[in-house]
């Protein structure tokens, strides 16, 4: 369980009546919550519940049938997602959020060295001096415990871990205040993700980050989430504290969630 | 005298027509590509088929032409062309660039400065500059539209980090009128500093991708670098063994059986004008040859 860290009183995006419909099918239904500076949210259920649509529409990626999302932006004013540019929106998505991809290719240049991957986001805000783009690269990489040796090799010649860490380096050089992420820990051999969720975990706390983490996983939400979104059908049916959740499920479904994949 | 089986230039006045409104919209909009219908041309894509559509389109009947290939005049492909337009325009040519009223080019432009009134047409392979790192046209089309560059500065940081500098020499990427960023391509990064604040007017057509962008006169162009790495100009450690230019761009020529070499001038009109104003390199055809050898 993670502290959290000074709440802020000003939540930094508000989800208010979010619907996706395809046809007949509520691919996700009225979902509605705030979330704080600093805090993490993970959203759980089993396959097709829902989650990948939500955080899709809260990263202004899909366009929602119905409801909005708001986000306080850097000025302290909060923007219905909706009503933006399309440039405020891709600038937003390049510098104060993140997101992390469960595939790396999705979310990384597999071609282009990890140094210009890393780089790419500043390059993008108009830094225009090689060598402190390329010190700014190092850094992360070392925070993400990359051997620097390693700064001009493409991704594609990294293991999986290797890339997920990559990624998050990628997204964190902006320093971002949200970061999105799809299953991160996804399709990792157990003791890689072990030591990708302790990286994350650290970052997180350190940075104060916000972030919205979708998970198959119960493990991954308990260990870096302060609250939980229980979904199922496209609905929320449960939310609360993340150990108040995981240990005393309310629902059923929730029940069912928690005997079958953590272990007793 | 207009050959009798052809319209003027070849295409027909609707082609022409439609030709020139997307002309007139790269002009507009400086370093802009511009979709337009390119038609087939009785030549392969890669003799230029962009170049010559924008020439048809701007020829009229009291232009010169002058169509170079690598800054020669005398290749298969600038003959071809030259021929092409003075069969089917019956049009006035030359290997002078300052005779010439348009110059079609690939690869070069040429060493004597450009005037008012003068129409540079280039032949473009690729028009797209961000399409080696985004193969997605709408993804690039996105990126010019909201000015999104970053990715152009991904490919020199790669170069500088491969190489120890930027590596680019041709298709070197500018930005024009402090907006759009533009592939010269497949221009040497040398002829860069000639596109800026040039009296003339630059054409730019790509046949194949069916692009036509423009920088009108007069127009701002800068190529693309980092402030610690910063764009330099080529710069050959001799000058042209021919002309003794010293800032001309030169090609390796290989000059006997033996596998001898020099370094020459590309741009031949240029080189033959200096040696006509009395102008010698080392290896000048002059009645002192043999001596100079030792
Ligand atoms: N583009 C689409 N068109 C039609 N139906 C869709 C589309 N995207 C998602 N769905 C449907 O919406 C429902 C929710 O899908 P979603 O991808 O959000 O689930 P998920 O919870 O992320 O599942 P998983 O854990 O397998 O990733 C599913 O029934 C899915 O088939
Ligand atoms: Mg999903
Ligand atoms: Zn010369």
């Amino acid at each position: 369980m993670v502290e959290v860290t000074g709440p802020s009183d000003q939540p930094l995006l508000v989800a208010d009546g979010l619907t996706k419909s395809y046809g007949r099918l509520a691919a996700c239904r009225d979902v509605s919550f705030a979330l704080y500076p600093g805090e993490v949210l993970a959203i759980v259920g089993e396959s097709g519940s829902g989650k990948s649509t939500l955080l899709q529409m809260l990263s202004a990626q899909l366009a929602p049938s119905g409801g909005r999302v708001s986000y306080r932006m850097r000025d302290g004013v909060l923007r219905d997602l909706a009503q933006l540019g399309e440039a405020e929106r891709r600038f937003l998505f390049r510098t104060d959020w993140g997101y992390v991809h469960q595939d790396p290719a999705q979310g990384l240049r597999m071609a282009v060295s990890a140094g210009a991957n890393v780089g790419e986001r500043l390059m993008a805000v108009g830094w225009n001096n090689y060598g402190r783009i390329r010190q700014t690269a190092s850094s992360w990489l070392e925070r993400v415990e990359i051997d620097i040796a390693r700064i001009d090799d493409a991704p594609r010649t990294y293991s999986g871990g290797m890339r997920q860490r990559l990624q998050i380096a990628r997204n964190l050089v902006t320093e971002p205040r949200l970061v999105f992420m799809d299953e991160p820990t996804g399709g990792l051999d157990v003791s890689v993700q072990a030591r990708l969720l302790d990286l994350m975990r650290s970052l997180v706390n350190e940075l104060g980050l916000a972030a919205i983490v979708v998970t198959h996983d119960l493990a991954v939400a308990r260990l870096l989430s302060h609250r939980v979104m229980v979904m199922k059908e496209g609905r929320v049916i449960e939310t609360g504290l993340t150990d108040q959740v995981l240990d005393d499920p309310r629902e059923p479904y929730t029940q069912l969630l928690v005997s079958s994949i953590l272990p007793p | 005298m207009n050959a009798p089986t052809y319209n003027f230039a070849y295409l027909d006045e609707q082609t022409k027509r439609m030709i020139r409104r997307a002309i007139l919209k790269a002009i507009a909009i400086p370093g802009y590509q511009v979709p337009f219908a390119s038609r087939e041309m009785p030549m392969p894509y890669g003799w230029g088929t962009g170049g010559v559509q924008v020439t048809a389109a701007i020829l009229g009947p009291k232009d010169v032409l002058k169509v170079i290939d690598q800054g020669s005049d005398d290749t298969t492909n600038a003959i071809s062309i030259r021929k092409f337009f003075a069969k089917t325009a019956g049009v006035e040519t030359t290997t002078s660039t300052d005779a010439a009223t348009v110059i079609q080019t690939r690869h070069r432009i040429p060493e004597a400065p450009l005037r008012a009134g003068q129409v540079l047409v280039y032949q473009v392979p690729i028009p797209e500059p961000l399409r080696f790192l985004e193969p997605r046209e709408t993804e690039t089309r996105r990126m010019h539209a909201l000015a999104e560059y970053g990715l152009m500065h991904v490919k020199l940081y790669e170069d500088i980090a491969r190489f120890g500098h930027i590596a680019t020499s041709y298709a070197y990427p500018v930005k024009v009128n402090a907006r759009y960023v533009m592939d010269p391509s497949p221009t040497p990064k040398f002829d860069n500093p000639k596109m800026d604040n040039c009296p003339a007017l630059q054409l730019f057509g790509a046949g194949r991708e069916k692009r036509i962008y423009a920088i009108p006169p007069y127009t701002s162009v800068v190529s693309l670098d980092f402030e610690d790495h910063p764009f330099t100009r080529y710069k050959f450690d001799a000058p042209c063994a021919l002309c003794g230019a010293e800032d001309s761009y030169l090609d390796e020529i290989v000059t006997d059986n033996k596998g001898s070499r020099m370094f020459v001038c590309s741009d031949t009109d240029y080189c033959e004008g200096r040696q006509a104003a009395g102008h010698r390199g080392t290896e000048s055809v002059a009645p002192h040859k043999e001596a100079a050898h030792g």
